[in-house]
Formats: C-alpha cells, structure tokens, sequence
C-alpha cells in the first residue's frame, strides 16, 4: 500500500493538523508520501520531510496553488493519484474542500471525518453530531479519506524523507481568492490550542465577552470560542464557533462560561480532557459532561478567577 | 438564469436519536423529520435572487424515498417553482446523490446550484463538492455572504481561523453556511398553494445512474458519554483542583 497525504500550510509552516494525518496513515500502514502544494512553499516541504514516517515529499510550486483553491489542488491530487491505494487530508476547511471533488472524479465515496483506524479499509467516523458513531467499510479501490485531527497523536520529527519537485498542474481558471481575512489576534488557532475559553449566551452582549473572557484567554495563553447562540447574537465572530457545524476542538482544558450546553455545542468539545462549566443555573445540561462545575454569576466568578490566577 | 436547489429530508435538528439494540443502525422508526436546515438557507438564498431579478426559475430536487415529497412541498411552499423527486429505496451515499443531481444537471441545465453545506445526519459534507467536481463547474462552500456581479459570484467563505472572498464563474456550485440568511417561515395561504405547484417524479434509473452504496456500515454505537464530574464550592477551590488533581494549570 502506498498512500498520500495532502499537507494543509499557511505558506510558511506545515500546519500541526498535518502530523495527526501523518499519524492516521501510520495506523493504516504502508509506504507514506506528502504532498506540498502551494506557490514558495519548498521549507513546508523540508519540514514535511523530517516528519516520522514519511517516506517521500512530492512538492509542487506554482503561482496558482497559492491559496490553494479547491478545484486546482483537487486536479493536482488526480494527477497523482493513480499510484496511492489512500488519499487523505485533515478534515479541515481546505481539505473539506477539495477532497470529495478528487473522490468524485475518482469515482468513490470519500470517508469524512475518521477518528479511528481499524485497517486499510475499516474506519470510525461520527455521524448526527456525534451523537452515533458509524463503523464503515469501504470497497471503492482507492481510499479518499478527511481525519478529525484531535483524535490522532501528531507524529513528531525523525523523519528524513527525500524532496522531489513535481510538474504543478496547469491553472483551471475557475476561481480566484480576492482575500483572506485571518484572525490576527496573537492568540493560539482555535483547532489547536492547550486551552480554549469558550463562553455562551450567558455573557449577555459583546461588551462583556471582550471584557471578561478577552483576559482570562490571554493570561492562560488560550484561544476563544463560542457557542452558536452566542455567534448569533453577534457577541463573537462566525469562526469562534465551536460546535457539529463549526470547529471541532479537543483541547487539555476547555472552560465553558455562561453557555448551556446543547448537543450542537458539545458535539464540537467533547472530546477535551477536562471541561470546567461556569455557569449561574446549576440545572444546565453543561454540567453533566464538566469534570469540574462551578455555579456562580460569571460576572463575579470571572474577575476572581482572572485575580487568583495573578 | 434556473437555480437548483437539492434539497434532504433528515432526521429534526431537535431529535437526539437512539442507535438500535443491535448496533446495526440508528433508530428512525417514528421520529420527526424536516428539511435539513443548511438546505432551507440555500433555498432561501435561491429565493432571494429571484426576488431580487438575479435569478429565474427556481427548483428543488430531493433523492429517496416517497415520503421525500413532504419535504418538497415545504419547498414549494417556501417560494420554490417545482419539484423533483428522484425516488429511490435505496440508502444513498453523497457520490451517488451527486451522480444523480449530475444527471438532472444535463437535463435541466441550471446556471447555479446552491445546496447546503453539509445534511446534519450523515455530517458528511460532500455532495455539493462532488457535483462542481462531475460538472467540472467552480465550487464555494461554506458561503455566509452571496452577491452575482457581472454574471460572476462573489462569495464570503466561512474559513479555519476566519473569512475568505472567493470569485468564481458561473455556472458554479455554492454550499450555503449557517450564517448566510434567516430562512423565511411558510405561511398556510402558501403551503396550501404549494399543493398545486408541479411536483415530478422520476427514478435513477431513468436517469441513467447507479446508485448502489460503496461504503458499508459495519455498526454504530453510542460514544462513551462523560460522567458529570465535581461541583466546586468557589474560584478558589476550582484553582486547587485544576492545578492539584487535573494538573492542567501551574
């Protein structure tokens, strides 16, 4: 067997959701090769290649692959794909993207989200929120797969894998980026961070969640999110959602302030290892998945949390 | 310029479902069913252009089984023009929903295809992808904003970490995002209106397409829940615990 991993990067670094790729292909065996797409991206693919277990990085530079749009990475995936028996990509919104266009040109059904790897064709992936998890099998001869990066351990470095610079695909002319507007806050990337700070409709208006959870965030180095009331009520921004139909988070500590719990919202967290709840109705649904719950007004919990933490 | 508009009956976002006893399939005897939210918006934003003259015909397609009508009268009954059912029994998998909204593609030869980002039972995200990809059309996904400018779309994409304006040609498929609009209530003159707007009914068959499944459900299970933990008296005593027991904080 002999599969392909398609790298998500900013163009400088390799993004980490990578590694935990890397670490799903490790469980399904076989020979690893990493594919760099991008336009001046040649140091992601030396750092691509010091990855354990990569056998090879196939890296192709053009203007184009820049930001990296869904129907010309897809076509310089298909150019490669002949030889790969898997394809995968992190579940993130690049890969989300692009990959089910290589699995319908391919014509196969493509395996979103897996969180676990029980042999080349076997995986387990949620379905209704993550309410049910699906076991399936899949008899299509190449395996197009999208890996829900918090359940897989990134693979660390070790690796010393040769660079081979490959022909770019010529530029489909379909789209273009016209921009980009990133978060630029300093803070950790919401997918990622050790900590997450989360705060629902509980904070009562934008003000108040700058005011209070801006510097619990900063001072525990962790990023913000949000539940979706909150987003709707326009107390943060769309991509602080946390939850089935925004990001996916699984971080070592996740403090859930003011915010009721719904499925939607817990499909998206709970896989942290430990949730903390603040919250002031000691009957919220948050509660029964918080490992440690605090009922209290968040208005007077939060300045004596920000002060005992010094 | 004709909207297509696929639409999927799915379990209510309200419903927490239950997997069988024997781990064979969730449960889905009896329980509610609507049309899956994210293509009420791409509905919506469909409606919104022919509102605003930017679009004509608009038609809603769904695949499965009989009771699939339902979900196109409330279709209808929103603003959509007609309907289609393409009427299968068989469990379908998002390839085979987009080969056959492929096919109605070359039928009925739309100039935009808007669907939901992804239906909230499978979570699978795929088939609007899939079908820019058949058609060899440019695709947006994820679309919290929507204009047509000069026969193009420009669309604000719901990216990791933030925002992204893409521009594409048409004929293209766009993938609606929670945020794009607030999809309009049906009101009983028009859900009584609805009942006499065309609704066709065709088969994969027909069309040409096979729509047997690839992928295989082995079994399902309930994830391991979580227990509730410890309620803490005060900040002081939740600090003790992180930093001594769950050793997360120093």
């Amino acid at each position: 067997m002999t599969l392909l991993v398609l790298a998500d990067h900013d163009g400088q670094r390799l993004d980490p959701a990578s590694r935990s790729v890397l670490s799903a292909a490790r469980q399904i065996g076989g020979d690893i090769h990493l594919l760099v797409a991008g336009s001046g991206v040649e140091a992601v693919a030396r750092e691509g290649a010091a990855c354990a277990g990569v056998s090879q990085v196939l890296w192709a530079d053009a203007p184009h692959l820049r930001d990296r749009e869904a129907a010309n990475l897809a076509a310089q995936v298909l150019a490669l794909a002949p030889a790969y028996t898997h394809i995968l990509a992190p579940a993130s919104s690049c890969g989300r993207d692009c990959m089910p266009r290589v699995a319908a040109q391919l014509d196969v059904e493509q395996i979103s989200g897996i969180v676990a790897v029980h042999g080349p064709d076997t995986f387990t992936r949620p379905i209704y929120a993550g309410n049910v998890l699906a076991t399936v099998q899949s008899r299509d001869p190449v395996k197009v797969i999208t890996v829900r990066c918090p359940a897989f351990p990134p693979v660390g470095e070790g690796g010393a894998a040769p660079v081979e610079a490959i022909p770019a695909v010529p530029d489909l002319g379909l789209s273009r980026v016209l921009e980009r507007r990133l978060d630029d806050s300093g803070r950790p990337d919401l997918g990622r961070a050790r900590v997450v700070v989360s705060g629902g409709r509980g904070l009562g208006s934008r003000e108040n969640f700058q005011a209070l959870l801006q510097p619990l965030a900063q001072r525990l180095g962790a990023a913000l999110g949000a539940t979706r009331a909150a987003v709707d009520a326009g107390y943060a921004p769309n991509d602080w959602q946390v939850g089935q139909t925004g990001r996916i988070v699984a971080p070592e500590l996740y403090l859930a302030i003011g915010l009721s719990g719904a499925i939607q919202h817990l499909a998206g967290m709970s896989d942290a290892r430990v949730i903390v709840a603040i919250n002031k109705d000691p009957e919220a649904p948050i509660f029964q998945v918080a490992d440690y719950g605090l009922v209290a007004d968040l208005n007077q919990a939060l300045p004596e949390l920000l002060a005992a933490l010094g | 310029m004709k909207v297509l508009v696929p639409v999927k009956r799915v379990v209510d976002y309200n419903i927490r479902v239950r997997v069988k006893a024997d781990g064979s399939a969730v449960d889905l005897a009896d329980l509610r069913m609507s049309l899956n939210p994210f293509d009420e918006i791409a509905l919506e934003a469909a409606l919104r252009l022919k509102e605003g003259g930017l679009a004509g015909e608009v038609l809603a397609v769904s695949c499965g089984p009989a009771a699939c009508q339902e979900t196109l009268r409330t279709a209808l009954a929103m603003g959509a023009d007609r309907a289609l059912l393409v009427e299968t029994d068989v469990e379908l998998q998002p390839l085979a929903v987009a080969r056959v909204l492929h096919a109605v593609c070359a039928r009925e030869a739309p100039g935009l295809v808007l669907c939901g980002k992804q239906a909230i039972d499978d979570d699978a995200g795929q088939t609007g992808q899939m079908l820019a990809a058949l058609l060899g059309w440019p695709q947006a996904t994820c679309v919290s904003e929507l204009q047509l400018v000069e026969g193009r779309i420009r669309a604000t994409r719901e990216i990791d970490g933030g925002q992204e304006i893409l521009e594409t040609r048409l004929p293209a498929v766009v993938t609606a995002d929670l945020r794009l609009n607030e999809p309009r209530y049906t009101s009983l003159p028009n859900i009584i209106k609805a009942r006499k707007k065309p609704l066709d009914s065709t088969c994969p068959a027909a069309l040409g397409v096979a729509v047997a499944p690839r992928l295989q459900i082995l079994g399902v299970s309930e994830p391991a829940r979580r227990r509730a933990g410890v309620k803490v008296q005060d900040v002081a005593e939740l600090l003790e615990k992180l930093r001594q027991e769950a050793g997360v904080l120093q």
